[in-house]
């Protein structure tokens, strides 16, 4: 569910970037062809800043988390350590947050459906903790990491069994 | 033979007995265990009513039935409150008390509520009330008989005319919602597409302060009942979650996370002065004040599993409350400070009842997925959610477990009853 917000969040960047540089012709109509000189043909919008000017738009700090790395960290049942198998995926963002000092991202804990609600929130704040904390140990700076929780409200599966549950304890990393 | 009905007679007794009203048909009162004690009643129509908009005498006769304190039973009630019972034929029908009344609409377009209640065994007018009321709160009018008629014969304050705050859960939509204390008049404060969760009455009962996560992290917000109006209390990095008012309703406790790991803070009620008020390296939440304003009850899982503890506001440590079973929650205290109820995990999650001076404890639930115990404000009543039959339901017992009711029913999540005060 979150790993397709993060592509559609991705796409619409991508959209954005493309309109920004494409001329503000519409497409339902044949482009009207200025039949002056070579050099005025690419863009009428363009203000007269000099030939050399070059227009400068940085996507890079929003571009985190890309959907290449993986972003969901399962933990056992009543337990907040971070398995080994999940460290490529914390030293991953980690090395993209240092490379981009004005990223942020987020860590959301979740638990499995049972037990009280508050009392998971404060579990699945203790997962989301534990992997900031690797993050931050790994150099990443606190003013780049939020730990926030869900507890068990935000279910990735529908289920009552143990499979259902080892896929509801987890923590995903999102960029904000 | 006379053992096979004695047998019989006591194997009844001790079923659930379900009583259907035709207009109130979801009610099913259920009644366990043969100590219960019930005054017989006869409850007349009120004279009117099939004129106003709601039948006065029907939502009455739900409430004193739903009480368990009450048997509804058939006999000659006085046409409206300025009769006369007539004592023999009602002592005959072995009635101890009758309620007659009327509805009448004033000519400002209010509806005179207006009622008498008499001893039957005595011969004696026990007084009456009339409550003019706008149309829309008809329903509290008629509550407000029921609370009259219940504290007259029972010398407690009834809590017919209280509230109940809950969410509800469907697929991608959460809903805080308000009910009178039967079951009806639901009335959706919030509707939200990200959890609302731990709503927490303010003491005059015109606010609820709850934990939202409308901004995608869990936030404590307390909103005017009435006017709709919201503040924002605690949006500290990391969550905010768990508000209790003090008894006072000037401070608010919460759960916050802003220095690492979950504690207890307290706060002014708008949010400002935030101190921390518990200390340890684990888990401490779900604070709730003792009814005395001194201490705090929570949760904490400093000893290794979650753990009732109090704390004395004033100051010094916390001392453990809870030590049946490895996994204890939901502190929720009874008006009189004497009991706490709590949620405790065995075999399932149920309500368990302690007796804080004691430290005896007693379940008081036959269901094994029971959440968020909250006290009606006269500590008579439990309310908790729960499953029944694979519904989600909201269940209220008596607090000794003896006397139990289905309040709602529903195909969706059912969560986090939380019973409102005196007054609203």
């Amino acid at each position: 569910m979150f790993n397709n917000s993060g592509k559609m969040l991705l796409a619409a960047a991508s959209v954005a970037v493309l309109a920004g540089c494409a001329s503000p012709v519409k497409l339902d109509k044949p482009v009207e062809v200025e039949k002056k000189d070579v050099q005025t043909t690419t863009s009428t919008t363009t203000p007269d800043t000099g030939k050399s000017t070059v227009a400068t738009t940085d996507e890079s700090s929003k571009m985190v988390a890309p959907i290449t790395l993986d972003r969901v960290i399962y933990f056992d049942f009543d337990s907040y350590a971070v398995k080994d198998e999940f460290r490529p995926i914390v030293e991953a963002h980690a090395n993209l947050l240092k490379q981009n000092s004005g990223a942020k991202e987020v860590a959301e804990g979740h638990t499995d459906e049972r037990g009280g609600s508050e009392y998971n929130l404060a579990l699945g704040q203790k997962r989301a903790e534990a992997v900031v904390q690797q993050m931050k140990v790994l150099g990443v700076g606190d003013s780049q990491l939020e730990a926030v929780s869900y507890g068990k409200e935000r279910p990735a599966v529908d289920g009552h069994d143990e499979s259902a549950w080892a896929k509801n304890r987890r923590v995903e990393l999102r960029s904000k | 033979m006379w053992p096979r009905r004695h047998a019989l007679r006591a194997l009844g007794a001790s079923l659930a007995l379900p009583v259907l009203t035709p207009a109130f048909a979801q009610f099913r009162v259920e009644i366990k265990g043969t100590g219960a004690t019930q005054i017989p009643i006869v409850l007349g129509r009120f004279r009117d009513e099939e004129r106003q908009p709601q039948s006065i005498s029907a939502i009455v006769r739900a409430d004193l039935e739903r009480s368990g304190v009450f048997r509804i039973v058939d006999g000659p009630a006085p046409a409206d409150e300025n009769g006369t019972p007539d004592y023999n034929t009602l002592r005959a029908r072995g009635a101890d008390a009758v309620v007659a009344g009327s509805a009448t609409r004033l000519a400002d377009g209010r509806i005179d509520v207006r009622f008498r209640l008499w001893d039957v065994v005595k011969a004696a007018d026990q007084g009456g009330q009339s409550e003019p009321s706008l149309p829309v709160d008809l329903r509290l009018a008629a509550h407000h008989v029921s609370d009259q008629i219940y504290q007259k014969l029972t010398g407690e304050r009834g809590v017919f005319s209280t509230r109940i705050a809950y969410v509800t859960k469907a697929p991608g939509k959460f809903t805080l919602r308000i009910t009178d204390a039967d079951g009806e008049n639901i009335q959706a404060a919030l509707i939200d597409n990200e959890p609302i969760i731990s709503p927490a009455w303010s003491p005059d009962g015109g606010e609820l302060a709850y934990v939202t996560f409308h901004d995608r992290k869990a936030k404590v917000v307390i909103r005017n009942v009435r006017q709709g109006t919201t503040r924002e209390v605690a949006a500290f990095k990391g969550s905010n979650s768990a508000p209790a008012f003090s008894p006072d309703g000037r401070t608010l406790a919460v759960t916050l996370s802003r220095d690492g790991g979950s504690h207890v803070y307290l706060m002014d009620r708008n949010g400002g002065n935030v101190r921390r008020f518990t200390d340890s390296t684990g888990i401490d939440t779900e604070a709730k004040f003792s009814p005395d304003g001194a201490s705090v009850y929570f949760v904490s899982d400093r000893g290794g599993g979650p753990q009732i503890y109090r704390q004395p506001v004033s100051g010094g440590g916390a001392q453990r409350v809870t030590f049946n079973g490895a996994y204890n929650i939901s502190p929720a205290l009874s008006p009189d400070g004497k009991l706490l109820a709590y949620i405790s995990r065995g075999g399932g999650f149920q309500v368990m009842v302690m007796d804080l001076g004691s430290g005896d404890v007693r379940s008081v639930s036959d269901t094994n997925a029971d959440e968020s115990p909250s006290f009606a404000p006269n500590g008579r009543y439990i309310i908790y959610a729960t499953k029944a039959d694979g519904r989600d339901v909201l269940m209220t017992t008596t607090t000794d477990g003896k006397f139990k009711s289905k309040l709602l029913e529903s195909g969706l999540d059912i969560r986090e009853p939380v019973w409102g005060p005196f007054g609203r």
